[in-house]
């Protein structure tokens, strides 16, 4: 397992990935001595001379800017409190919403059991803060939203989006990924949506194949998906690839 | 000493244990989760978290805390045994408890838990052990920082000879000094996490017993490291 040039493999918790001087320990890493070791369980990736563990399982770790989906599950006097499937409650506040809300009209934004889209600006011993003041973010009207396992959320974006892309030609539906492995789509018709939602649930089954993205072109032409000619969509810039 | 002409019931020999193996990923709600198998004791393990410590003042805000759960299913014997907690699932939970953390990193998780439920399906002794080795993969398979992976195995004297891995007829073995069981669990490093003794034993036998184990924890190190890498592969396949 010592030589894990330009290949992936899979490490678990105490293994040596490499030995030699010249590496540096990234996420999920420990140098000790002379060895580069893994401190948890997923695959081990080497990219010039920086060794680092993607994880594949586990509980999602919120990251500042993250683009979360969650469920408002208690209303403040200042804010709202909102579920994002972390262990910590995130908290959005009055101040954080993009126009002029009265204190004692808080449940006209967004009520108890709403789903919003909100961003974390912020993650700090106390807990964790969102914002909805950005374009796209904000309390959810219509579509379908559930959940897959948050770290196959890379996987279902693809390389700069390409993923998600691919599915939008496919399904004429507009997706929103949250970090947290919530995922929210509104299309035209059920039909269109539910379709979306098989070919994501196809992707996180094979999340660790060669060629995934062709490999789902494959399996919408195979399930009767006609590619549509491409909108404009304007909110593209607010999925990148979730890279540190 | 008998050691040469002792013989095991189920005609193993002194070191070997028995048949063993070990599956990860096999409850789709939890997090983690892991399975281990010895002979006829099987033990599964699910690990939930971490989540947020309740209530509020078992929280600790310098590290994470590690709570386990060890159960034993009331058909996991032949003769029924009472449902529910009782002293011995008590002691073998915080047993459990201690095995593991000195290899968790939980100081990134302050105010937070780490779930553990161990649940013993089938019993034939040595179920500690396999809950700790199932523990251990599905703290792992849940992405939990550790430094080390722990393997666990029980070693015995019957009368004045060391064998390892004991089952339940041997743990019964009423000849001679009768029988000394001596559960340890060990990181892959070879440091101790957990030693229990259950007899008496001489010292000069008890390093010899020690050795042993470590031994037989290498043979479950692999089988361990090798269920936690196929699971990547069999979704690969799927």
């Amino acid at each position: 397992m010592t030589n894990t040039e330009h290949k992936r493999s899979v490490v678990i918790p105490g293994e040596t990935i490499v030995e030699g001087d010249n590496y540096l320990p990234g996420e999920g890493t420990e140098k000790q001595g002379e060895k580069i070791v893994a401190f948890r369980y997923g695959l081990a990736e080497e990219t010039n001379k920086l060794v680092k563990v993607i994880p594949l399982s586990g509980v999602y770790q919120p990251r500042r800017g993250n683009i979360v989906i969650g469920k408002v599950s208690l209303i403040t006097f200042n804010g709202w409190v909102i579920d994002i499937g972390t262990a910590e409650n995130a908290f959005l506040p009055l101040m954080e919403t993009p126009r002029f809300v009265s204190k004692d009209r808080l449940d006209e934004v967004m009520k108890i059991g709403d789903i919003t889209v909100a961003q974390i600006f912020g993650v700090n011993g106390r807990g964790i803060d969102l914002t909805i003041k950005s374009r796209g973010l904000g309390r959810i009207d219509e579509g379908i939203v559930f959940k897959i396992n948050s770290n196959k959320v890379p996987r279902v974006i693809g390389k700069e989006g390409s993923m998600i892309r691919i599915i939008r030609e496919y399904t004429n539906c507009d997706i929103t990924v949250g970090q947290n492995g919530f995922i929210w789509i509104k299309g035209d018709k059920i039909e269109d949506e539910l379709f979306a939602k098989r070919a994501i649930l196809f992707i996180t089954e094979k999340s660790f194949m060669e060629g995934l993205t062709e490999r789902v072109e494959k399996w919408f032409k195979e399930n009767g998906g006609v590619k549509k000619e491409t909108k404009k969509y304007d909110k593209e810039e607010e999925f990148g690839e979730r890279r540190e | 000493m008998t050691t040469k002409n002792f013989q095991r019931p189920d005609g193993r020999k002194l070191n070997e244990m028995r048949p063993f193996e070990a599956k990860v990923g096999i409850i789709p709600n939890a997090d983690g989760s892991a399975m281990y198998k010895s002979g006829d004791t099987i033990a599964i393990a699910a690990v939930y978290g971490p989540k947020k410590m309740h209530p509020q003042h078992s929280q600790n805000p310098e590290k994470g805390t590690l709570r386990c759960t060890y159960n034993m299913n009331s058909f996991s014997v032949s003769d029924r045994i009472r449902p529910g907690p009782s002293r011995r699932s008590t002691e073998i939970s915080k047993i459990t408890e201690w095995a593991l953390e000195p290899v968790l990193m939980l100081d990134k998780f302050p105010n937070m838990v780490v779930d553990v439920h161990i649940n013993i399906i089938q019993a034939d002794a040595g179920t500690r052990c396999a809950g700790i080795n199932a523990a251990a993969m599905a703290l792992a398979h849940a992405g939990i920082p550790m430094r080390d992976m722990v393997s666990s195995v029980s070693v015995g004297k019957l009368d004045k000879t060391i064998v390892v891995d004991l089952s339940k007829e041997e743990e019964d073995f009423e000849e001679g000094d009768g029988p000394t069981d001596i559960p340890i669990s060990m990181t892959h490093s070879g440091n101790i996490t957990h030693f229990q003794l259950d007899g008496k034993i001489e010292s000069k036998q008890l390093m010899e017993a020690i050795e042993m184990a470590k031994k037989s924890c290498e043979e479950i190190y692999e089988v361990q490291k090798k269920a936690l890498k196929d699971s990547i592969n069999m979704e690969e396949e799927a």
